[in-house]
Formats: structure tokens, C-alpha cells, sequence
């Protein structure tokens, strides 16, 4: 009994991280460093070097989030989430902010009371297969053999493709990418299915990239974006408009490289808003006026993130698609700062 | 037929034949071939089998273990030095990803240059055991006591930090006080062992060093409080009182005195170390937090539960039962999962605790269930007359048991402590599924996702696999040098 | 008589609470009982406190909304169409099958072993204690994943097995080869072994959801009654030789009754076999044995049967030395000693121990996680779990029937410990 009891003060003073009673903003600048909930390791979106610094597109949207909350972008603990511990980690006040390749639906958003802030990958999800199977259509995979990862959208986008195609498969599930990659390259699935960009990453990382094909299908729309808990507005807020500030700096041209030069003034108004200069935008949300010129200095811009970690230049190599700014073609449109 | 009778001639011996050499067949190693390996056709057939087992199985094995790369930067790079050296179809072993990834197993993520602390934690923990499982000086301690010593002079040499050996030589200065007043080494250092938890601690996750004090400062004060009421008013007032207080220090007392130490010394050096947090602990040291926290603790409460259902108070046992049969019945990767899933879910809304903590409740919980049940069939061996000598003898229920029933009860219990410890250890490994970084699966897929190591199987299961076995294998090698010394009836 | 009633008659004190022995139990319950509901009613509230602020009411009925998601190893039949609830059932279904398949391989292996072990020749009882040592002290977790590492990275997939026209003129044998006269396949991608089928089949009658095959019943109930003949028919002849001394000769009567009804039923209803052959990308045919149960099952056994071996080890070494002295005396042979004399006392030994690795094994059964195997945690601990965010209800559920399997197996096997226990009379 005493053990425990010691446990338990241990746990109430030294390892306590919070009282989620006033607010997340308030708790997160209380405890001087922003809880983030991310991937146990999908290399260029979420996963730790060989030092444990994690890395990743979807890492520096927590660490823009706690450069425009706390001023440093290195105060973030990392919180590796599998697909079933990442919405009770959330929901349960562990994370202040979920970003973890997360897909946005309809039953997440309101059964699961969460509050998705926006979208920061548009996905979808595809097929890899061996180039020697000679399949070049997902619509010849009947009767295939194939790998799913477990826990997230893709089983059921999986089970409907299929029977809307009329056409049978045997799952295999797996748990982890790790997991999945060593039953495909072994043989034990024809085809591995995830999220596209996921596919790509994997593939990135093969050493005989060239011999396997993504198939072209695109059997499902997986908007992928941080989540935050559903009530407290203030918060979903601050990470939606940080989010967007990313996106918008990147229409702007405004880079972590030329931020601090245009911060002391320009002639676009809309700049001038974004990064303080003009008006109070900062201090409606919470926050100072310098907040997004922290948030783009810290990670850069959307793009910058983009190109360090998935773009074409990255071993992964995944083109902007969709994801390129409305201006280019792609659906990346931040509301005005105004 | 009486011719041949008639013309025998007597003869009668002298001297002795000398002995013979026994037949060829019945010596030397033809001898023991015969009788261990070749004594029937069935053991014929056996040898002969397990023979070919143990060919087939090194000449499956062996190249590749020996074809094994040391030095290499990726999987690739290690593929190709044994093609280019044994020929272009042989196997062999990667080692070199352990050489390149062992820190990463060993500390999982904690900073690099803090590697000092949990290797001090761990050589004080044998520091700690020696008195809880050696109970006469030997020169085998000794010189065990040496080596632990230098070591860790080593290990403050390394890191240009002198704190190990200011710790190290007060723990020897406070021992050999003890001992001129007449505790004797290694008895000496148990006062060390019951602080070592709060050593360990902070160690580990670093910060102020005034946060176990004042731990450890609640069950001093509850410890004195017993004392002093227990003389007054008896055993059971005083223990709950002790509780009572220490319960009030650690809600009312301890937080204002820790701020005021802090704000005293700040984070000046020999009270302050750099705080880590737990999602930077991994590996091996991950496995030990668990393991050896969930050991200390779940033995105590394991015998509460026995004790508990043995009772003779129903209310008491039916809860004993209902606990130890609840968590027997259940697996541990459910009750991981009620930790990582469900527990915020019964604790006051918005509060929060370290996932390890949470974890280490968990498997303490579990643990402590077998033990009880190991316990119980301890208790339920001895012989009757033995509870009631001691009834007898006057003792009340509390005295006879630690005086009288327990030291032989947990005697006959020790296989079963400790192989349900052994569980324990291992099973340190499922926390890989709410999350944590352990050696066997998280660390292992960590290394594996990294792009030079990607593909490499055996060699991090090997080597995980052989320092578990190192670790239960000695524990269990303990658990039977120490049912030998305690038994008592065979001398 | 005087002295008794002179004893002063004590006065309640508030202390007797305390010192006196009568009342103490009833101060310690009715602490811990208060301290207990405390605790209890301290975490219920935070229960309801914590659920009406997510917004979340905990109810049951997501368990009959359709799943969505395909299973790879169904027992019963399930679609994506079918509710939650069944997707529990299939999980539930694969836990049992793996437990019960585990625990049967396991005893076997571990008997085996544990006697080995104490056989007389050395590299034998090496070799098992290397077994034992080897297999119990490292996690296993570990052993599962390691056959799961040899099941998909070893074995050949199934295009090694092609034999094309061009390899039958040169005559180059294929890389790998079906095993047990050419029926048993062991691919990457999963064991494929016969399937039995039958032509002429009785049909099925359903009861609730769950189809249940008339064959299978025929076949079980042939079986049953075969085996209850052969057991009158020895009886009849331990009569016959009670009364006249000689035992008449049973053998062939034996394999008659037992073995004649069963190849009849199986003809009558045109019995075969259906071999697995490789068509297309992957073997048509037969039984599809995953990998995943292959790693769990051969794991779970792998690692079981050590600690196996070492109870029935245990139990063989307690049964003194003299009951085995005393058979030799008697003139029993060595095997006839041991099954006549030692095993059916070490049993008594061994049955309890048994019991909880039994147990260990079923719980253990949901390492399937690390494998991926469809269990009741990888469907309702898992994917359900996850498609509807009812954490609370799922874990509950779960543990509830992890709960009602332990105590339904313990309690079975108390029954039979209770058989071969020794009847005092």
C-alpha cells in the first residue's frame, strides 16, 4: 500500500503533465512544452533519427504549432501513437494535438468528438505491386493476395473497393509499415495497400525501387490533417491559423529565409497581416503579433516542409499534386488574414 | 568317463591371478560411449538422431555465424564484404548493426552524454542487492565490490562527472560507520538498499534531488510516528497512524518544502541533474525500469494479497480472491491496453501520468497476483502445528507471521517468486504495444526502418534474445543456489 | 460455577474496537470496507465525470452495426457485411482454435521432451535441457516472431513450385516441393494443406447463425459409438477371462469396431481429399493455413512445451524411487514401469501446473497482435475497437471473455484433476 502511495505522489508532482481544467492553450504555456501526438515511425512524415530527434512533415506542424505558442520549436515532446492508442490519447488529454497522418471523416469529426483543424496532405489510398506480377491495373487483382495495414481507414475503403468491384482478395493484416514491408518484399502479399504517400515512402526506401509499380487507382480520398479535441475552440483555432499561415507564406513567397526581412514591413497588406506588422491577428488568437513569423522561421514555409521531407528531392519523392497551392493547380487554399 | 577322473591331477593355486584388463568394451570412453550413449536400440536410435539434429543444425548455422561482419555502415555494405570474402552464394551475420545500433538498444533515446546515469543506476542496484541477497562476506563479494567500484570511478573519469564517486564514497563512509557500531558488510548496506529506489529515480529521470527527498522523507516520518504511537497504544494504531502521517506529509508537507529546497539551491550541480523524460527511455534500460520497479514492488503487494486471502475476515478475502482471480484471468497485453486506453478514464478529468509509471502499475499488478497465488500454496504447506506454535507462543497475528510463518513460507514459495519474476522481466517486452520503445520489437523496428539497416532479421532477435536469456538464465541459476542454502532439513 | 459467574462483566469501550480480538476483524472489514468503497466509487465518478465530458454514453450497440472490414481466417461465416458482434465471434473463434490446438501440441511436445530428459543418454538430456533452458528464458514474444521471420522470409513462395514445360525437357527439378506425399504445401504466403470433402453430404441444419455440418456429426457420432463397442468388447473379454482364465483373442475384433464403421460412413458419403495445387499466382485448394496462426500456434507451442517438460520432469522425479524399484522387482520392464507405475502417480503431480500453463497459453494467444493474427483482441480489440472509438466498451468485453475462458478451462480441468486424483478410501 505504501508503494503504491509513493508511486502515486511521485506521479501527482514529478510526472504529472497537466490539468486540462482552464484550457490547452493555457495548460501547454503553463507546462512550457506542447504535447504532440505523431506516427511510431513513417519515415518522412513522423520518425526519430538515430539521436531520437524526431523528424518529419508532420512533425514540424508540432513544431511550427509551438514556435507560435511557446517561441521555441524544439519544446515539443513527441508522443509515438499506434493507429488504436492515437484517439484515446487524445480524447484523454495525454496529447494537446494529434498529427499523425490522421485521414478526416465524417464519424471521426462528430461521433468521436474531435475537432479537425484542416488538412495538411491530401491522400489517397493505393497499390503497390512487383513489377514481374505484370498487374498494371488495381481492377486485375482479383483473387491477390494483399497486406493492409491494420487500425486505420484502409481496411474498409479495402473490403468496399472489392465488392464494388465484384471481386474476392485474402487480407493480410499487419500492424505496423515495418511489418508490412517484410511480408511484401518476402512474398507473402501480392500487393500492399496504405495511403499513397505512404506506398511511396515505403517504396523510397526499397533497395530495388524500380522493380515495383504504384498502381494508378486512387480507391479512396484520405485528407489527412491535425486534430485537436472538440470544445476547446481557442486551441483548434490556434492550430487551424498555424496551419494556415504555413500554406499561406508559401502563396505569399514568404520563407523561413526572407521571414525576418519581410516581418520589419512590406507593401503586401496581406504579408504585413500575416507576420505582425499590421494589425493585431496575433492577439485575437491568444497569441503575440510575431506568432506565424516564429512558426515560418522555425519550419519555413508548407512548401519548404514539403520538399524536406517528401518532396521530389527527398529519397521518397512525392510530387505536389494535389497538394500544390491553388494557384499551381492543387488544393492548398488558406483562408485570408484578415 | 571316471578314466579321465582318475588320471586328473590335483592342482591347487598359489598365488593369485592377477587382474585382468577389463575387456576393451568395458572401459575408458568405449565404456561410457556404451552405457550414455549406445545401450539399447531405442537410445541407439536417440543418439543417432540428435547426432544428425546437432550437424544439421551447425552446418545450418555455423557459416553464417561465422561469416559474420563486424565492421560495416549498412546491410548492404555487410552483404558485400561476404560476398567478395566467401564467395558470392555464402550467408553471414550483419554484426555490425549491433556494434553501430548498440546504444540504441541499450538506451533506446536517452541523451548521449547523460549514458552515465542509468549505468550508475544499475551498479547501484547490484550495489543494493548484495545485502538483500548475500548475507555473509565472501571474497567473491569482495572482489565483486571491487570491480563495481572501479567501474564506476571509470564511469565519472568518462563523463567528467565526479557525482558517482561522491555518492559511491558516501555510501561506503555511512557503511563503515554502521559497521564500527556492529553491523557488519554487506548487512551494512541495507540502509542503502531501502534508499536506492529514490536513487534510482532520480538517476533515471534526473531534475531536483529534493523530489525524493522528501519522498523518502514521508516514510521516515511515518516510520517514527509508528514507532512512537506504536509504544503507546499498540501495533495496529501505530501502523495506521505512520500511514496516516506520511499520507498527510506527502499531500500537505512535501510539495511546499520541495519548492522551498529548490528555490534554494536552484539547479546548482550536485542537486540538480538534467531532467529526461520517459518518452526518451528505450531498450534495455526501458526493460530494467520495468522490470526491477515491478519486482520491488509486486512481492510486498503479492503477499498483502496471499495474507489477505487467508484471511480469516470475509470482506478481506472475497476482495483478495476477487482481484487475484480478475487479473489471472486476464492477459497482460489487456491490461497494458487498459493502461494506454482506459486509465485517464478513471482518474480525476484532465489529470495525466507518465505512460511508464501507468505501465509499471499494470505489470506490478499482475506480477503481484501470481505471487500471491505462489505465496498462498506456500502458506497452505506448512504444517498446521506451525501456526499453532506460534499462536501459542503468544504472538499476535502480524508477529507470527513475519517471525514464524512467513520465513518458511516464502522459503518453500522461492521456484515460484522467482520464475514469476523471470515472467515478469520477460514480459517487459509487450509494452512494445501501448507504444514504448522495448528492446525486443520497438527498438528492433526502429533500427529496422532506418534505410541502411532495412531487412535484417535474425541478428537483432539473436542478440535481444541472448542478453534476455543471460538475465532470466542467472536469475534462475540464483533462485536455485538459494533454495539450497535455505534448506535446512538435509544438512 | 461461582468463579464463572463471578467474572466481571465488561462494559463496551470504545478501545475494545481496537485491543479486543471479538470485535477487531469487524473495525479492520468495516475500514477496508469504507476504504474500498471509497476507492471504488472515486473512480466510477471519475468514470461518469470523464464520459460526460467527452460527450460519450457508454452503450452496446455499435456491436450490431456492420463491421466493414474482411477477416482472413474465418471459422464461422462472416462478410464486411456482417455486424461487430459476429466480427467478435470470428476473433473469438481463431483465440479458441489456437489455444486449443496449442495446448494438445504443447502437451505432447513437452511430455515427450520432459521424459527425454531424464533418459539415460547423455546427448539426449543435453539436448532437451538446452531445449528447456533455451526456450524458457526468453520472451515469447520473441519465439513468436522468429517462426513469423522463418514462415515468411524462409520458406519459398509459391512460383518456386512451378514446373513448366521447358524445366520437365531438361529435366530440372523445381526449388521447392510439396511435403507428406506430395499434399502439404509451406509457402510464404501461408500453409496449404488437403481439405476433406465429401460428395454425397448430408446437408446442414443451422442453429442460431452457425451452421453445423451433418457429416461432422455423423462422422463424431460414428466415432463415439465405434469406441464405446471397443470398450465393451474388452470388458466382455476381461469377463471371459475371469470366468475361464483364457482371454479370447480381440485384436481383430478390436480393429473391426473400430476402424470398419468409420471407412464405411466415409465411403458412403464419397470421402476425399482435396490436395492444394498452384494455379495462377497462388495454390488452389485445400486448407489455407496462414502464416500468422502457423507463427502463433508454433510459437505459443515452442515456448509452452519447455515449461511443459519441466513440470512433467518434476512430476516423474517425485514419484519415489522405490515405486520403481518396486515394479523392476515385480519384473515390469522399463517402458511397462513407466506407464503402469510412475506416469499414472506423476500425473497427479503434474495435472495442477498443467493447468495454469494451459491458461498461460490461452491468455498468451493474444501475442497475435505482434503477428497480426485475427484474434478476439486483433477484431474486437482491435479493428472494432478502432472503427468505432468504443474503447471503454470493447476492453470491458474483452477482458470479460478472456475472464470467462480462463475460468471456463480452469474449471474443466479441475473436473478432470478431480478424475485422476488419488481416491482415498
Amino acid at each position: 500500500m505504501k508503494k503504491s502511495v509513493f508511486l502515486g505522489t511521485l506521479a501527482a508532482t514529478a510526472l504529472l503533465a497537466g490539468f486540462a481544467s482552464a484550457g490547452t492553450l493555457e495548460d501547454v504555456k503553463a507546462r512550457g512544452e506542447l504535447i504532440c501526438g505523431v506516427n511510431t515511425g513513417l519515415v518522412g512524415f513522423a520518425a526519430p533519427d538515430a539521436n531520437g530527434n524526431w523528424q518529419g512533415f508532420d512533425v514540424d506542424v508540432c513544431r511550427a504549432v509551438a514556435a507560435a505558442v511557446l517561441g521555441d520549436a524544439s519544446k515539443v515532446k513527441y508522443v509515438p501513437t499506434t493507429g488504436e492508442t492515437r484517439f484515446t490519447a487524445l480524447a484523454s488529454g495525454e496529447i494537446d494535438l494529434l498529427s499523425r497522418n490522421t485521414t478526416w471523416t465524417f464519424s471521426r469529426d462528430v461521433e468521436l468528438k474531435f475537432t479537425f483543424v484542416g488538412v495538411n496532405y491530401y491522400d489517397g489510398q493505393g497499390f503497390m505491386v512487383k513489377k514481374d506480377l505484370g498487374v498494371t491495373s488495381a481492377k486485375e487483382l482479383d483473387g491477390a493476395t494483399i497486406c493492409i495495414q491494420t487500425g486505420t481507414t484502409t481496411e474498409l475503403n479495402l473490403a468496399d473497393f472489392f465488392k464494388s468491384n465484384n471481386m474476392s482478395y485474402q487480407p493480410v493484416a499487419i500492424q505496423t509499415n515495418a511489418e508490412g514491408e517484410q511480408q511484401y518484399l518476402a512474398g507473402a502479399c501480392d500487393a500492399y495497400t496504405t495511403d499513397a504517400s505512404g506506398l511511396a515512402a515505403t517504396r523510397a526506401a526499397f533497395a530495388d525501387p524500380e522493380n515495383h509499380v504504384i498502381l494508378p487507382e486512387i480507391i479512396s480520398k484520405e485528407p489527412l490533417g491535425p486534430v485537436v479535441r472538440q470544445g476547446d475552440d481557442q486551441w483548434a483555432d490556434i492550430v487551424r491559423w498555424t496551419l494556415n499561415a504555413l500554406i499561406a507564406a508559401e502563396e505569399y513567397g514568404v520563407t523561413s529565409a526572407n521571414v525576418d526581412e519581410l516581418a520589419k514591413g512590406t507593401q503586401n497588406p496581406e504579408i504585413n497581416r500575416l507576420l505582425g506588422a499590421e494589425g493585431n491577428l496575433g492577439e485575437m488568437l491568444g497569441l503575440d503579433k510575431d506568432w506565424a513569423h516564429r512558426a515560418i522561421k522555425a519550419v519555413g514555409n508548407y512548401g519548404e516542409i514539403f520538399a524536406a521531407h517528401i518532396g521530389e528531392s527527398t529519397p521518397i519523392g512525392l510530387a505536389r499534386g494535389l497538394n500544390a497551392q491553388w494557384t499551381q493547380g492543387g488544393l492548398m487554399y488558406s483562408p485570408p488574414f484578415r | 568317463m571316471s578314466d579321465t577322473h582318475a588320471q586328473t591331477e590335483l592342482f591347487v593355486r598359489h598365488e593369485m591371478i592377477p587382474p585382468s584388463e577389463p575387456p576393451a568394451l568395458e572401459t575408458g570412453a568405449i565404456k561410457w560411449l556404451r552405457e550414455n550413449l549406445f545401450s539399447g536400440w531405442l537410445n541407439t536410435i536417440l543418439t543417432i538422431l540428435g547426432l544428425l539434429v546437432v550437424f544439421g543444425l551447425a552446418r545450418l548455422f555455423l557459416p553464417w555465424f561465422l561469416h559474420g561482419v563486424w565492421n560495416a555502415n549498412s546491410l548492404g555494405e555487410c552483404r558485400e564484404i561476404i560476398a567478395q570474402t566467401w564467395g558470392p552464394d555464402a550467408s553471414g551475420a550483419c554484426w555490425a548493426m549491433i556494434r553501430e545500433r548498440w546504444n540504441q538498444f541499450m538506451f533506446g533515446f536517452y541523451p548521449r552524454e547523460l549514458y552515465w546515469r542509468p549505468v550508475l543506476a544499475l551498479l547501484f542496484l547490484l550495489v543494493g542487492l548484495a545485502p538483500v541477497l548475500y548475507s555473509e562476506l565472501s571474497s567473491k563479494l569482495v572482489a565483486a565490490g571491487a570491480v563495481i567500484a572501479a567501474l564506476i570511478v571509470v564511469l565519472a573519469y568518462n563523463y567528467g562527472v565526479w557525482l558517482p564517486v561522491g555518492m559511491l564514497v558516501t555510501i561506503a563512509a555511512v557503511s563503515a560507520i554502521l559497521d564500527a557500531r556492529g553491523a557488519k558488510w554487506p548487512r551494512n548496506l541495507l540502509w542503502f538498499s531501502a534508499l536506492y529506489p529514490a536513487v534510482a529515480f532520480w538517476l533515471l529521470w534526473g531534475g531536483s534531488v529534493w523530489l525524493p527527498f522528501v519522498a523518502v522523507l514521508g516514510f521516515v516520518l511515518g516510520f517514527i510516528v509508528m514507532r512512537l504511537v506504536s509504544a503507546q497504544l499498540g501495533a495496529i494504531l501505530g501502523a495506521s497512524a505512520g500511514a496516516v502521517a506520511a499520507v498527510l506529509w506527502w499531500s500537505f508537507g512535501a510539495g511546499p518544502l520541495d519548492e522551498a529546497l529548490i528555490g534554494m539551491t536552484g539547479t546548482a550541480r550536485p542537486f540538480w541533474l538534467q531532467t529526461v523524460t520517459s518518452d526518451q527511455f528505450g531498450g534495455f534500460v526501458l526493460a530494467f525500469t520495468i522490470g526491477v520497479t515491478g519486482i520491488a514492488a509486486s512481492l510486498p503487494l503479492g503477499i498483502l494479497l496471499a495474507l489477505g486471502r487467508r484471511s480469516d475476515m470475509p470482506l478481506v478475502k472475497v476482495i483478495s480472491v476477487g482481484f487475484i482471480e480478475f487479473i489471472r484471468g486476464v492477459p497482460l497485453i489487456t491490461l497494458l491496453f487498459v493502461a494506454s486506453l482506459l486509465l485517464n478514464y478513471f482518474l480525476p478529468p484532465g489529470t495525466n501520468f507518465d505512460i511508464i509509471l501507468r505501465v509499471i502499475i499494470m505489470v506490478t499488478l499482475f506480477a503481484a497476483a501470481y505471487i500471491a497465488e505462489v505465496i498462498r500454496g506456500g502458506l497452505a504447506a506448512l504444517p498446521r502445528g506451525q501456526y499453532e506454535a506460534a499462536a501459542a507462543l503468544g504472538l499476535d497475528y502480524w508477529k507470527s507471521m513475519r517471525l514464524v510463518i512467513l520465513p518458511q513460507a516464502l522459503k518453500i514459495s522461492i521456484p515460484g517468486i522467482v520464475s514469476t519474476f523471470i515472467g515478469l522481466f520477460k514480459d517487459t517486452t509487450l509494452v512494445v504495444f501501448v507504444g514504448l520503445l522495448d528492446p525486443l520489437k520497438g527498438i528492433t523496428d526502429a533500427v529496422r526502418a532506418a534505410i541502411e539497416w532495412k531487412g535484417i532479421y535474425w541478428e537483432p532477435y539473436l542478440f535481444v534474445g541472448s542478453i534476455f536469456f543471460i538475465v532470466c538464465f542467472s536469475m534462475s541459476r540464483y533462485s536455485m543456489y538459494l533454495e539450497n542454502k535455505l534448506k535446512r532439513e538435509h544438512r | 460455577m461461582t468463579m464463572v459467574s463471578d467474572t466481571p462483566k465488561q462494559r463496551f469501550r470504545l478501545g475494545m474496537l481496537v485491543y479486543d480480538t471479538r470485535y477487531r476483524s469487524i473495525t479492520i472489514q468495516t475500514v477496508v470496507g469504507i476504504l474500498f468503497m471509497a476507492g471504488a466509487w472515486w473512480l466510477i465518478d471519475n468514470l461518469l465525470s470523464n464520459l460526460a465530458q467527452l460527450g460519450k454514453s457508454p452503450s452496446f450497440a455499435f456491436l450490431w452495426n456492420r463491421a466493414g472490414y474482411d477477416i482472413d481466417q474465418t471459422l464461422i461465416p462472416y462478410t464486411n457485411d456482417d455486424t461487430h458482434f459476429r466480427a467478435m465471434l470470428v476473433g473469438l473463434a481463431n483465440t479458441i482454435l489456437v489455444s486449443v490446438l496449442g495446448c494438445i501440441a504443447a502437451t505432447v511436445l513437452g511430455v515427450v521432451v520432459g521424459v527425454l530428459r531424464l533418459s539415460k543418454n547423455w546427448l539426449i538430456g543435453r539436448l532437451m535441457t538446452v531445449y528447456v533452458e533455451m526456450f524458457r528464458n526468453v520472451p515469447v514474444l520473441l519465439w513468436i516472431l522468429v517462426v513469423f521471420a522463418v514462415f515468411t522470409d524462409v520458406t519459398p513462395s509459391p512460383n518456386e513450385f512451378r514446373v513448366t514445360e521447358s524445366m520437365l525437357a531438361e529435366g530440372i527439378e523445381p526449388k521447392a516441393s510439396k511435403i507428406v506425399f506430395d499434399s502439404v504445401a509451406i509457402t510464404n504466403r501461408g500453409t496449404y494443406i488437403p481439405k476433406p470433402l465429401f460428395e454425397r453430404s448430408l446437408g446442414a441444419i443451422h442453429i442460431g447463425f452457425m451452421p453445423i455440418s451433418l457429416n461432422t456429426l455423423a462422422i463424431l457420432a460414428v466415432v463415439l459409438a465405434s469406441f464405446l463397442g471397443w470398450r465393451a468388447l474388452l470388458r466382455h473379454a476381461t469377463r471371459v477371462q475371469e470366468e475361464t482364465g483364457e482371454r479370447p483373442t480381440t485384436w481383430w475384433k478390436s480393429l473391426l469396431v473400430l476402424f470398419a464403421p468409420i471407412t464405411l460412413l466415409l465411403m458412403a458419403l464419397g470421402f476425399h481429399l482435396e490436395i492444394p495445387e498452384l494455379a495462377g499466382f497462388n495454390f488452389k485448394g485445400g486448407i489455407r493455413v496462414s502464416n500468422a496462426f502457423m507463427a502463433l500456434w508454433l510459437g505459443l507451442t515452442l515456448y509452452t512445451a519447455a515449461f511443459i517438460a519441466e513440470i512433467v520432469r518434476a512430476g516423474i522425479l517425485a514419484v519415489p524411487k522405490g515405486q520403481t524399484e518396486a515394479a523392476y522387482a515385480l519384473g515390469f520392464r522399463p517402458t511397462l514401469t513407466m506407464r503402469l507405475v510412475i506416469l499414472p502417480q506423476a500425473l497427479r503431480v503434474i495435472i495442477p501446473p498443467l493447468i495454469s500453463q494451459f491458461l498461460n497459453l490461452t491468455k498468451n494467444s493474444s501475442l497475435a497482435i505482434a503477428v497480426s493474427y485475427m484474434d478476439l483482441r486483433g477484431t474486437l480489440g482491435g479493428i472494432t475497437l478502432n472503427q468505432t472509438g468504443r474503447e471503454l466498451e470493447c476492453m470491458l468485453l474483452l477482458m470479460l471473455i478472456y475472464l470467462a475462458l480462463s475460468l471456463l478451462i480452469s474449471s474443466v480441468m479441475n473436473v478432470y484433476n478431480s478424475f485422476v486424483k488419488l481416491k482415498e478410501r
